[in-house]
């Protein structure tokens, strides 16, 4: 029998719904938990009282009979979603124990399915980063190396599933800022199609790409959190996709059609962008990819060369854009309504501009600045609107390789988890080491990242996956398969199985 | 490269950025670098190509929706404005404007 801290989210709800435990007893547990290992430093705020709360809520609903694939499950949220029982940083010195006096719909679903909340996990400041070193409230460590980044920016939530203080956890991914993570701790994660899960409650970054998703230990967990998270919300997110929510459960135990219980996956064919295994990326986390494409081959898929050819135009395209629009999105950071205002100033204008430069760290003046230069008048059109331009070319680069594939795989990042410091004076290094996500994310489509084996250092990679619009069933089939064939996702860091 | 000093200090005034002149300096030299890159997008020729604002606009025609008109939430004065930083008798206080 596995200890409580060991379980994945179907295993311990199913723990639970058989009471081997009650929600109440794996939530004390897991804070218990949390708290011995908080110098990751993955958990920003607890609510002992209000997890508490949730926990013993759950076990009456169970107590009445009711069962549900989430009901009495330990989650913690990315302090990106606003809640209503903790505090919500976003990571930023400017919305310090911020209250927020509503829950993010994606909060809020995965509550009402009966989820219990552990607490808040670090982030990299307003999702700004892909280290977890820009959050103002100290950097996380990678539970494989605690010398190096957990990635980012969904950090917090990355480190917390890889060390076994929470089963799952919610991300956000604008640039890669869930798969990367993933990748970096050897965890999986799903971005869903854009529009797919709410953005209400969310705090903004970048609204035309920013997308909530699940970050878990399997394919299988992930499914179940994504069935409860995604869906219309009509009313509330004006960019919200109406097409119903799915059962991506349900989706992972279907066969594909012409099948067999050793070829799974006859017939799928996955896109290999050549773009994607150049010279820039390093040979060890190429290594750990072919590894997992040779896997594939054996469970029936086929492998085939496509073509991304704006794979590095995504890097410019992305950096003007993102920051154009969280420039916009930021700019109600004036220390009126909520958040941090300064001590000391003259006038209106210095009350703006002092508690603006005080409540945001470095890398967010720094986007707010390229932001507001690219929109800026003389040179909207030459940076903003060519850069959107650009974006539906890429877009339609990936409609060109669908007719070709039906999954798209490839590295997550060039690298392994750098160390702590190496990349922290040096934006543009950090901006470089996107390259393999932030195509997918222009373009809005569901990626993965599903853990691959290990490279440098023996850390961790992450294969990614990319599906066309919607397809985050196909997906998580497609990784599920893979782990019930392999064991890469199973591995736990050192010190942090026990 | 389009940034010179001055703009720095025009943008960031756009921002209400109030930067000090070691962080002026600092900064101008990291959008040099960044910029260079940005510069690779006039290479490309996209005339006639339409910008793309949602994503999922490249496979489906997606409108912006609007909702009728009317109160959904009650009024919540309160905890709305736990989180000001200066409050009197339910309104937000700043700097005075006008003398």
């Amino acid at each position: 029998m596995k200890e409580l801290h060991q379980l994945g989210v179907a295993e311990l709800a199913a723990a639970i719904a058989n009471k081997k435990t009650s929600a109440v007893e794996a939530a004390q547990l897991l804070l218990a938990r949390a708290r011995q290992h908080q110098a990751l430093g993955a958990y920003l705020a607890f609510n002992e009282d209000a997890t508490l709360a949730q926990a013993r809520a759950a076990d009456v609903r169970i107590a009445a009979g009711e069962r549900g694939p989430l009901l009495g499950v330990a989650l913690a949220h990315k302090d990106i979603f606003v809640t209503t029982d903790f505090p919500t940083t976003a990571g930023s010195k400017m919305l310090a124990g911020y209250q927020s006096p509503f829950n993010a719909t994606v909060v809020q679903r995965l509550t009402d399915a009966g989820a219990v909340t552990l607490g808040k996990l670090s982030c990299d400041e307003f999702a700004m980063g892909g280290s977890n070193e820009n959050s103002a409230f100290g950097a996380v460590l990678n539970p494989w190396d605690a010398s190096r980044v957990p990635g980012g920016s969904s950090g917090g939530s990355a480190a917390a599933v890889a060390a076994r203080l929470v089963p799952a956890a919610t991300g956000t991914d604008t640039g890669g800022s869930i798969r990367q993570p993933a990748s970096f701790t050897g965890i999986t994660g799903i971005k869903p199609t854009y529009g797919r899960c709410s953005r209400y409650g969310l705090v903004a970054f970048a609204s035309s790409l920013d997308q909530a998703g699940p970050m878990a230990r399997s394919a299988a967990d992930c499914a179940a959190l994504l069935s409860a998270m995604a869906g219309p919300d009509i009313d509330r997110d004006a960019t919200s996709l109406d097409h119903p929510a799915e059962n991506y459960s349900a989706a992972l135990l279907t066969p594909r059609e012409g099948t067999s219980a050793t070829q799974p996956l006859k017939g799928l064919r996955i896109g290999l962008p050549a773009e994607f295994f150049g010279a820039g990326c390093t040979p060890d986390v190429l290594a750990a990819v072919r590894g997992a494409l040779t896997e594939y081959e054996k469970l029936g898929a086929t492998l085939v060369d496509i073509s991304l050819p704006r794979t590095e135009l995504s890097i410019p395209v992305y950096y003007v854009i993102a920051p154009a629009e969280a420039s916009s999105n930021l700019s109600r950071f004036d220390g009126v309504k909520f958040g941090h205002r300064a001590a000391q100033y003259n006038d209106l204008a210095d009350m703006y501009q002092k508690t603006r430069s005080e409540g945001f760290g470095p890398e967010v003046q720094r986007r707010i600045m390229i932001g507001t230069f690219v929109l800026s008048h003389g040179y909207y059109d030459a940076y903003y609107l060519q850069a959107q331009k650009i974006r539906r070319l890429i877009a339609q680069d990936f409609q060109q390789a669908f007719t070709q594939c039906d999954v798209i795989a490839g590295p997550v990042a060039p690298t392994v988890a750098w160390k702590i410091g190496e990349k922290s004076d040096d934006p543009l290094a950090n901006y470089l080491a996107d390259i393999y996500t932030l195509s997918t994310s222009l373009a809005g489509l569901p990626g993965m990242s599903v853990p691959a084996g290990f490279g440098a250092g023996a850390m961790p990679v992450g294969l990614q996956l990319v599906g066309n619009y919607f397809k985050e069933g196909e997906l998580l089939h497609t990784a599920h398969a893979f782990q019930l064939a392999t064991d890469w996702h199973t591995r736990a860091p050192q010190g942090f199985w026990q | 490269m389009p940034f010179t000093s001055s703009d720095i200090g025009r943008i960031a005034k756009l921002a209400r950025l109030a930067l000090t002149e070691p962080q002026r300096t600092c900064m101008l030299e990291q959008l040099h670098g960044f910029f260079d890159i940005v510069e690779q997008m006039n290479a490309v020729d996209t005339t006639g190509i339409e910008p793309l604002a949602h994503p999922t606009a490249v496979i489906d025609q997606v409108s912006l929706r609007l909702r009728p008109d009317q109160v959904s939430e009650s009024n919540q004065r309160e905890v709305n404005q736990q989180s000001a930083p200066a409050v009197e008798r339910g309104l937000f206080l700043v700097p005075r404007v006008i003398e």
